[in-house]
């Protein structure tokens, strides 16, 4: 492991993100733009004895999003790494492909966990009351959602090179993750087809694995839609999987 | 120049070292039908300066790009300190530093926090690291601005930067590829002094393609390339001499018996233009005085003209150097960053 080079990719990545205020900012206006706008307009259609509240419902959803939409980001910033010809300092180094797969992967995580930190802080304002094993149990989660996001965005990252690419990862991938995540309904109320995508798509179990944690009570229709173990195990195996996956697509294409 | 602050420690090994840094055999690089690089080998001594010479589009960056690990060639080998390009590009990777054609600085990054990054990419160890960094910028005069961010930078900064990076490592081997694009003559002189002291005190290799002829006269050696095939190699003073050599112009008071009276003694063939008469001789410096010496009272003025390699460059291919413009290229990367701010 190189860890010097592993360490001053993702220092170079929380730099840029610390810098970029506005970056920043729309990271942590989205998310409450659709708790407190989306949320609570639709909380209205939503009947009261569902279990849950739907602007508390929605919680772990929003989290879920604010991790997919930074992680996918941070990662999509190797095409303007390559098209601005940094990527080319990076791999003249003496450093393995591996290495700048691990480092762009942590570069996420980090920036993805820290804002998914902040909306979580927000959790007394929907109504939740958490312990602090609670709260580190959720952090967990998002750090590890946030590595499986970022490295499946390494792997979008090499298959799409050019800056065009960009709008349609961000209508033909992103919004449809989000939406097919549980995050806006419970995969369980979904039609058979889209409950079948959301099923294969990673961000739904990292969703419902926090809904285990802060739904303490009794949630009926709303509660979580898998066992707590296989969320785990999912997110162990696509953070695996996709990091594997992206290190090869990285030494190929290059 | 403030070299000594140990900015490099390597010392030069005069005369112990005969295999080459630098060894391309039959290389050969495909893009689909382009054949950018067609069968090319040289080779590159330690510690000189080798300048790749050649019109646009002739296959130098290529080149580059194949010697540095970033592309695998179609055919052909290339070693860098012996080690092979293709297998062992970590080892390549370590004695090598480049400075790219088009930028590869981080701009949202200040210069500082560049070189820094760099550091520890190449593993420098950390109670180095930031000596190594001030040195290099010092040494390029960028000290005052290390906290600048790079956009903030002129074009002709950047480049200073970019050099001052591809030194934190100590390479053996620095590739430039038109490092002096759009410098001022200034920072382009300072440049080049700064590189001949990398070759001399240091013993760097330098491996540099430049748009600049007079610049080419610092290279120990030269290899011209077009259309991807190398067609000449030597010193400079051996490309001027292949191409045919100086030339003397003469203005007498009666041009016609002096030039018999040359041809006759010197069996030089003399032309005249402009009532001005030429001739051509292998070293102009010491035909200078047999000619005056020849023609006695009759010279009123002598003139010599070395051949440039404006001159050998033109006869071999056919084309003038040409200087690139800021072109296309930059602004479509300008827009294209304007596209990603307001995105
Ligand atoms: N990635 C690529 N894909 C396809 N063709 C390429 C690629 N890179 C270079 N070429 C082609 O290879 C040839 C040599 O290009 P190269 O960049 O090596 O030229 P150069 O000598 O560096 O020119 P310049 O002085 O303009 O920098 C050109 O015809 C170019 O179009
Ligand atoms: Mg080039």
């Amino acid at each position: 492991m190189e860890i010097n080079a592993i360490y001053v990719i993702v220092a170079r990545e929380f730099k840029k993100f610390v810098r970029e205020r506005s970056r920043l900012f729309s990271a942590i206006a989205r998310p409450l733009l659709w708790l407190f706008i989306v949320g609570a307009g639709i909380s209205r259609l939503v009947p009261r004895d569902t279990g849950v509240p739907y602007t508390q419902f929605i919680f772990p959803g929003i989290i879920g999003m604010t991790i997919l939409f930074s992680s996918i980001f941070s990662s999509i910033s190797i095409i303007w790494d390559k098209e601005f010809g940094f990527m080319k300092e990076i791999l003249v180094a003496p450093v393995s492909r591996f290495s700048i797969v691990i480092g762009k992967a942590l570069s996420g995580t980090v920036v993805s966990t820290i804002q998914a930190a902040i909306i979580l802080a927000l959790f007394p304002f929907i109504g939740f009351k958490l312990g602090i094993l609670q709260i580190i149990w959720v952090i967990v989660i998002c750090a590890s959602i946030s590595f499986s996001i970022s490295a499946f965005g390494i792997v979008l990252a090499t298959f799409y090179d050019s800056y065009e690419s960009f709008s349609v990862i961000m209508n033909f991938i992103i919004m449809p993750m989000f939406f097919l995540s549980g995050a806006m309904y419970p995969v369980k109320l979904l039609p058979d087809i889209l409950r079948i995508v959301s099923m294969i798509n990673p961000l739904t179990y990292g969703v419902d694995a926090i809904k285990h944690i802060i739904f303490t009570f009794e949630a009926g229709r709303m509660s979580p839609d898998f066992p707590f173990i296989i969320d785990i195990i999912v997110i162990i195996l696509t953070s695996i999987i996709f990091v594997l996956i992206a290190g090869k697509s990285f030494e190929r294409k290059g | 120049m403030i070299l000594s602050t140990g900015m490099y420690q390597r010392i030069k090994l005069s005369g112990t070292n005969s295999m080459p840094i630098i060894k391309v055999e039959n290389l050969i690089k495909r893009f689909g039908n382009i054949t950018a690089v067609n069968d090319i080998s040289f080779e590159v001594k330690e510690g000189t300066i080798f300048g790749f010479l050649g019109p646009n589009g002739a296959g130098k960056t290529t080149t580059i790009n194949v010697l540095c690990t970033l592309l695998s060639p179609t055919s052909g080998s290339a070693f860098i300190a012996g080690y092979d390009c293709m297998k062992e590009p970590s080892e390549v990777r370590k004695a090598i530093g480049i400075v790219f054609q088009d930028t590869t600085l981080d701009k949202d990054l200040t210069a500082y926090e560049n070189l820094i990054f760099h550091a520890y990419l190449y593993n420098v160890a950390k109670d180095e690291m930031k000596q190594r960094v001030d040195d290099a910028l010092r040494f390029l005069d960028l000290y005052e601005r290390k906290n600048d961010l790079v956009k903030k930078f002129s074009g002709g900064m950047k480049r200073r930067l970019e050099v001052a990076r591809g030194l934190i490592h100590r390479p053996r081997v620095l590739f430039l590829d038109e490092p002096t694009l759009g410098l001022d003559p200034q920072s382009r002189t300072k440049l080049w002094e700064f590189i001949a002291e990398l070759t001399e005190k240091h013993n760097v290799t330098i491996f540099m393609t430049t748009h600049y002829m007079e610049e080419a006269e610092v290279c120990d050696r030269i290899a011209i390339i077009d259309n991807g095939k190398i067609i000449a190699a030597g010193t400079p003073d051996e490309l001027k001499k292949a191409i045919g050599g100086d030339v003397i112009y003469i203005k007498t008071t009666d041009n016609a018996s002096a030039k018999k009276e040359i041809e006759r003694l010197l069996k030089f063939g003399v032309s005249e233009k402009d009532s001005e008469l030429f001739m051509t001789c292998a070293m102009g410096d010491t035909c200078i005085p047999e000619v005056i010496r020849t023609i006695g009272e009759k010279v009123l003025s002598v003139r010599l003209q070395r051949p440039t390699l404006n001159d050998v460059f033109l006869k071999l291919t056919g084309k003038t150097i040409r200087e690139e413009e800021a072109t296309g290229e930059d602004s479509v990367r300008e827009s294209i960053r304007a596209y990603r701010r307001r995105h």
